[in-house]
């Protein structure tokens, strides 16, 4: 990223992805927007005609415009109406994006923590299924809810191509629908300022047909979906592809161990294993990921080991360590056994 | 004594670097891809570049100045095609290596060596 622009396509492409809807939801979340901004058009219009009548109109005119009954129109009854039909508008569709639960819905429970992204794929009985974290598997053309939570403070849940925001707030579940009507991958972020990292606490969404979703929720490895216009990870250029090391990669050996003897599994769960730490993201699926450190980095063993080597010189603050004290062959069989597909 | 030790360090300084006519030409466009490519493997986890504003990474060496002087890695005659093949597959460029092999192709890693001898810093 050199300049600006160039970070800005990064992040968001053009159109930005508010103005870009991807799925009903979002597409009622800009129709609204367009109405009320092609509302606020005609208001400023009305005012700015009235003003010139009043400066520079004829007599006749300015009489009419300081009666009481233009007042009485203009004024009382058209602002009435016009506000409160948009305000009837803005609730119903809020309404609608939040509704409960029917139980048809494929549901996924995201909890939002200090800068990270917990993420559990339920099943019809709320059991779950999967455990992963920081990025967000759908089916394509099928609604999905969303249960947010929060494990520390206020975070707010974000992918402006599939849905509205919803605030994700400790001691509370808010519910919100997505639906992605084509595969492809969309940019999330956390829309509440939470502290610290903040603005690196993103996350991706890939939405996949039927066949390649039941997949991924049977823990395969598959390709994400791209899509054809720029690839909305934050932070990232729009060629990120997960892709293996071009030469010989170091076999994991005594990867597992190092990683419980040197603390990991205090925050760290991998599945199948004595890690068991729940306080930092599940690195059990962390082989099939496109980014690491929450939408911060792509995912490959050069970035693996960059990013656990000095975590803290790529998102400051963020609660993991960095590992600095471990020799780079420690590190190197560390990345090699996380990225192990399991 | 002082003045001529200072003088032969100087003359022995200026000789690290290559004369204008040795160092490498590499079309722009070659360069800009290498760039890109840099930033979408994330080299910037562990190397802080100049053009590439964050992260700016303390695991591996600073390339702000990375002029194609000297060995490569310390290790290597510095060539274009030993870059190359050292950023897409340190470890067999160069045993030993703490960087590991990079998900490049053969193409991408000649974009790359051709984006680092464009980083100067004079």
């Amino acid at each position: 990223m050199t300049d600006a622009s160039t970070a800005f396509d990064a992040w968001w492409g053009w159109p930005p992805p508010v103005l870009d809807p991807a799925g009903p939801y979002a597409e009622s979340v800009t129709v609204l927007a367009w109405a009320l901004f092609a509302m606020g058009a005609i208001v400023t219009a009305i005012v700015a005609a009235a003003l010139y009548v009043a400066l520079a109109g004829p007599a006749k005119w300015k009489a009419k415009l300081g009666g009481e009954k233009l007042i009485w129109i203009m004024g009382v009854a058209f602002p009435g109406v016009v506000l409160t039909g948009l305000l009837v508008w803005g609730l119903t569709l809020t309404a609608s994006l939040t509704d409960p639960i029917r139980g048809d819905e494929q549901r996924i429970r995201v909890t939002g923590h200090m800068w990270w992204w917990d993420v559990e794929y339920l099943d019809a009985a709320g059991r779950v299924v999967l455990r992963d974290a920081n990025e967000l598997h759908l089916p394509v053309g099928r609604p999905v809810v969303l249960e947010l939570k929060s494990a520390d403070v206020i975070h707010s849940f974000w992918v402006p191509n599939l849905s509205g925001k919803e605030d994700m707030i400790p001691g509370r579940t808010n519910l919100l629908k997505v639906q992605a009507d084509k595969a492809g991958r969309y940019g999330g972020v956390c829309a509440e300022f939470c502290g610290g990292p903040h603005a690196l606490m993103g996350f991706v969404v890939a939405a996949h047909d039927d066949a390649d979703y039941r997949r991924f929720l049977g823990g395969e490895r598959i390709g994400a979906p791209l899509l054809t216009e720029q690839q909305k990870v934050p932070g990232s250029l729009p060629a990120l592809e997960r892709r293996t090391a071009a030469g010989p990669v170091p076999a994991a050996a005594n990867g597992g161990a190092l990683f419980l003897a040197n603390g990991c599994a205090a925050c760290h769960r991998v599945e199948g294993t004595a890690a068991n730490g729940l306080s930092g993201p599940d690195l059990t699926h962390v082989s099939r990921r496109l980014t690491l450190g929450a939408g911060v980095l792509p995912n490959n063993r050069g970035t693996l080991q960059g990013w656990i080597t000095d975590s803290q010189a790529v998102k400051p603050g963020n609660r993991m360590p960095s590992y600095d004290m471990l020799s780079a062959q420690e590190v190197e069989a560390i990345a090699a056994w996380l990225d192990t597909p399991r | 004594m002082k003045l001529a030790i200072a003088v032969l360090l100087a003359a022995a300084a200026a000789g690290c670097k290559p004369p204008p006519e040795g160092r490498h030409d590499f079309e722009p466009a070659a360069i800009e891809r290498g760039r890109t490519v840099v930033a979408a493997a994330g080299c910037a986890a562990c190397h802080a570049f100049p053009d590439i504003d964050w992260p700016k990474g303390r695991a591996g060496p600073d390339l702000t100045a990375f002029d194609g002087r000297g060995p490569i890695a310390g290790a290597l005659p510095n060539t274009p095609a030993n870059l190359a093949a050292f950023v897409r597959n340190a470890p067999v460029a160069k045993p030993g290596s703490t960087m590991p092999a990079m998900p490049i192709s053969r193409s991408e890693a000649r974009d790359v060596a051709a984006y680092l001898y464009g980083i100067s810093d004079d």
